[in-house]
């Protein structure tokens, strides 16, 4: 029991935010008498979330760093409408289009990070210029009038799914790559503990392991079931999972994203041990810019158009689902998996709203409440483990003065800046 | 029976967890000058927020009575109508308002209905400012005052609320040697205007000074109170009840075995980074040699840490001249990554600011100058990191439940060795202290020099910048003396004392003739 409990607590950040997507999902669910959880709504959401799932990752990217990017949306504009100008007007060929437009993404996002890391102009007001600056752009580029329809294989992109081998009433393949995934996340979890087991780290009691793995395998494959029983794999799922992954891997388990955490929690500190954190800040906003471009990419596919409001608000959906999924306002703290799931509630919560019926004016004003909510939230639990967890307790026993003097005092509040808003950015 | 001022009675505070205060107790003459000593931790710091309002009352146990009568806080704003007043140790001034501003902060000269009264504020805040032998423009922003003349500015802040007892926790710990003499004089001087004063500080030099009685904590307990007037109070008595336990040596044992001369500087010239009239070093030639500790001396403003700083990767400033040579050869080193690469470290004085990244456990920084040495292809190796940081902890003895704690819950003495495993996980061939013990109690310090001297033992080549010159007379062979940018003399184990010392930080040019220069530099 006290090894589930100090689980939990020690994890409270991560499983407080699974937790009340959980709860979401299931209030949805029966306030929609099981509307949510239909395989087609299942697919609605993946599809109509994508590209704020996209933003959202590198947002978290931006956040961590310290900054913030207000431009995102009017990028998403820009370069659907750039995009469908080549492909309509000029007739290039989609992938190059693709690949020419993940190039202005990354472009635009150089130019930004360029006047953040190098001429050291907070992010607030590049990214507010560029907000403008993108998105008159946008106008001056489609003339104030939308571009469509577009060729059928990019819209694929946005609407499209993985085609199925065998082709029955249930989707053979979507099975197969549920099984593939259950596989593998079974496996890395196995690998991490017994890594663990090996060099003598903190790792769970067997039993919570065992239901651990369980639990995720359960997961996957009721989702991976749910797909297949409608068309399949939506292809923007699988890019989604892709950049999920190796996202995560990169901010994990790689010294480039050990290094951004670095340089958001000090930017000092990491100058001074080495880091250099002009250059990362100028390649996080360079990932930003690329993101903001697939983001695009898809919202034009989906919408089979580009227009000059594309992507309006964006940019705060994106912020938002950072901050719901734990990220600090300070810089140096989140996970990509969080964004995920900030990016999720917010999702769940306008379809689950809009197929209740409730008008668009209530969905904006319960959506600014569920997000301060998060983050009061957060930061209630953060205190309340810095100080009095277990940790506290166990320290406690030890012949150890109490972090004292000289540092903080045990019970003080942290440091404000980490809970307030103001910070960088 | 001396008239007792204050009287605090078996003072508890419970953190959840932790026992912070048990049964304290501490009684302030009026009129005296009494200094709370302990180690870090020792719940000092926690003792005077209980006093001040900080804990309110019915957070803690035990009575506060003031000129005998129990007092109950709910706030600092009770704790100062009584006359309390407490400086802390970051001061609480807002650089961009002005000094009269920051004065008369929250308890502005007023016509009434919130309308400031500027010539009241101004003109209260020069006579202010007269009291604490300020001669400064009550109009010019704080942020543009030096340190130690802000510590003034914190003083008379207290000073304008009428205060009878003014607490001050550590004031002189970023003061340079001047400031703090002038500081404690001040003390002294209100002392004979009937002020009463507790003192928080860890040098042991300035509480046996000035201070009337001593009371110390030890692991939230109050030990004893020790009067000046009684006599036998000495510096080893107060360490004594502070570890409970004697301290023989302040300074570890060590037979030096220098080598080689390893890294060599030439004339380093360095500028301001925005006033270009300003030189900062000025050409500065400096010599260490394999397994030698070598020290830098100076005063607040000589230069040493920008000299180090810009050593170390063009870090500060604006580099002028001056070339730097390891094995005899000149090696060119551009930014903190070049200087990493050919061995040079630098552990900032600033251990909070600089050296640590709060928010992170004790695991990633330690790793974060190195992660090389963790990861291959750019992919970290997740237990051998955990594994090598857990060596340095071991090594180290730095007291913490395990390596993910988180730097910041840490203890001053413990984050800096957490800044010195970070460094020494990098394996340097020169390692650059600044100021290594400040604000750190005297049990921590002993192990932080015993750590020094293994490395030097190692055949690494250290260089201490201290202001605290017993601590360089005790640690080093060799010490060069700053002043004004410039090395203005070099002194051997053996031949330096904190005169000759100090007259040569504060000569206005190098190797005069009050300033014996070794040749061997």
């Amino acid at each position: 029991m006290t090894a589930i409990r100090d689980a939990i607590r020690s994890n409270a950040r991560q499983y407080g935010m699974v937790m009340a997507l959980a709860v979401i999902v299931i209030l949805f669910e029966i306030l929609t008498g099981g509307l949510l959880l239909r395989p087609l709504n299942i697919t609605n959401l993946i599809m109509q979330n994508s590209y704020v799932l996209i933003l959202a990752i590198g947002m978290m990217l931006v956040i961590i760093t310290g900054h913030i990017d207000l431009s995102v949306g009017s990028v998403v504009a820009f370069v659907g409408a750039t995009s469908a100008v080549m492909l309509t007007g000029w007739g290039l060929p989609v992938p190059v289009v693709v690949v020419l437009a993940l190039l202005t993404g990354g472009l635009i996002g150089a130019w930004q990070g360029f006047w953040i890391a190098y001429v050291r102009i907070p992010a607030f007001i590049v990214t507010l210029a560029g907000m403008l600056v993108f998105r008159g752009a946008t106008m001056i580029v489609l003339g104030g009038e939308s571009i469509g329809p577009l060729p059928e294989s990019l819209r694929a992109l946005g609407s499209g799914y993985v085609p199925d081998v065998a082709g029955g009433e249930v989707h053979l393949l979507t099975l197969l790559l549920g099984v593939l995934a259950s596989a593998a996340l079974v496996a890395s979890q196995v690998r991490i503990r017994a890594r663990g087991l090996r060099y003598g780290l903190p790792v769970g009691s067997r039993n919570l392991f065992v239901a651990k793995c369980a639990a995720l395998v359960v997961v996957v494959m009721v989702f991976a079931y749910v797909l297949a029983i409608h068309n399949g794999i939506p292809i923007v799922g699988l890019v989604l999972v892709a950049l999920i992954v190796a996202f995560s891997f990169v901010m994990n388990s790689t010294t480039v994203g050990r290094r951004i955490y670095a340089v958001g929690g000090s930017e000092k500190a990491a100058m001074l041990s080495g880091v250099k954190t002009r250059r990362t800040t100028f390649w996080v906003f360079v990932n930003m810019g690329v993101l903001s471009a697939l983001a695009g990419l898809v919202f034009m596919a989906r919408l089979n158009a580009a227009t000059p409001r594309a992507g309006t608000m964006f940019e705060l959906d994106a912020i938002a689902a950072a901050f719901i999924g734990g990220a600090s306002a300070a810089g140096g703290v989140g996970t990509v998996v969080g964004a995920v799931v900030g990016a999720l509630v917010m999702g769940v919560m306008n379809n689950g709203m809009s197929l209740i019926g409730l008008g668009v004016d209530w969905q904006q004003a319960i959506k600014g409440l569920v997000l301060l909510a998060a983050v009061a939230f957060d930061i209630y639990n953060k205190n309340r483990v810095g100080t009095s967890g277990a940790a506290r307790r166990r320290a406690a026993q030890r012949p150890v003065p109490p972090p004292g003097d000289g540092g903080s005092e045990p019970g003080a509040p942290p440091p404000a800046a980490r809970a307030t808003g103001s910070g960088r950015g | 029976m001396t008239d007792t001022i204050l009287e605090m009675r078996g003072i508890s505070k419970e953190f959840p967890g932790v026992l912070a205060l048990e049964n304290v107790d501490l009684r302030v003459a009026r009129g005296e000058i009494h200094a709370l000593m302990g180690e870090n931790g020792a719940g000092k710091s926690t003792l005077m927020k209980v006093l001040s309002g900080v804990y309110p009352h019915g957070t803690y146990g035990g009575d506060i009575l003031v000129d005998g009568e129990v007092r109950a806080f709910r706030d600092i704003r009770d704790s100062e109508a009584a006359g309390i007043a407490i400086i802390h140790q970051e001061l609480a001034l807002i650089p961009q308002l002005s000094v009269a501003e920051n004065i008369f902060l929250g308890n502005e000269r007023t016509r009434g209905s919130g309308v400031v009264d500027w010539g009241r504020t101004i003109g209260d805040a020069r006579a202010l400012l007269a009291r604490v032998g300020l001669r400064e423009d009550p109009t010019a922003p704080v942020g543009s005052l030096s340190l130690g003349r802000q510590q003034l500015v914190e003083i008379a802040k207290a000073l304008s609320k009428d205060v009878r007892l003014l607490i001050l926790d550590e004031p002189t710990s970023a003061l340079n040697e001047t400031d703090s003499a002038n500081l404690l004089r001040l003390l002294r001087e209100f002392q004979g205007n009937g002020l009463t004063s507790i003192l928080i500080s860890h040098k042991l030099n300035e509480i046996t000074q000035v201070a009337d009685s001593i009371t110390v904590l030890r692991d939230g307990r109050s030990i004893e109170t020790l009067r000046t007037a009684d006599g036998e109070v000495t510096e080893e008595r107060i360490i004594r009840g502070m570890v409970g336990r004697d301290l023989d040596h302040r300074y570890p044992e060590r037979t030096p075995r220098i080598g080689e001369v390893r890294f060599e500087v030439r004339d380093w010239t360095v500028d301001h980074p925005t006033r270009l009239d300003r030189r900062v070093v000025d050409g500065v030639d400096l010599a260490v040699r394999g397994g030698e500790i070598v020290g830098m001396a100076g005063l607040m403003g000589a230069g040493r840490t920008e000299f180090a700083l810009s050593l170390f990767g063009r870090s500060y400033g604006r580099y002028v001249a001056g070339t730097l040579h390891k094995d005899g050869r000149e090696i060119r080193v551009r930014d903190v990554g070049d200087a990493i690469a050919h061995g040079i470290a630098y552990v900032p004085e600033d251990r909070k600011e600089l050296g640590l990244i709060l928010d992170d456990d004790i695991r990633r920084n330690m790793t974060l100058a190195a992660l090389g040495r963790v990861s291959r292809r750019g992919v970290l190796d997740p237990g051998q990191e955990v594994l090598r940081a857990g060596e340095l902890r071991e090594r180290l003895r730095i007291r913490s439940r395990d390596v993910f704690q988180r730097t910041g819950d840490l203890s001053g003495g413990n984050q800096q060795k957490v800044v010195l495993g970070k460094w020494m996980f990098a394996e340097p061939d020169l390692l650059i202290l600044d100021e290594p013990t400040r604000g750190i109690d005297v049990g921590a310090k002993y192990e932080i020099y015993q750590i020094i001297h293994r490395l030097a033992d190692q055949g690494k080549c250290v260089l201490l910048i201290s202001s605290e010159l017993p601590e360089l007379l005790g640690m080093c062979d060799r010490v060069y003396a700053m002043s004004a940018g410039r090395v203005t003399g070099v002194l051997p184990r053996g031949r330096a004392d904190q005169e000759s010392l100090m007259r040569l930080m504060t000569a206005a040019r190098p190797a005069g003739a009050a300033a014996p220069t070794t040749s061997e530099a």
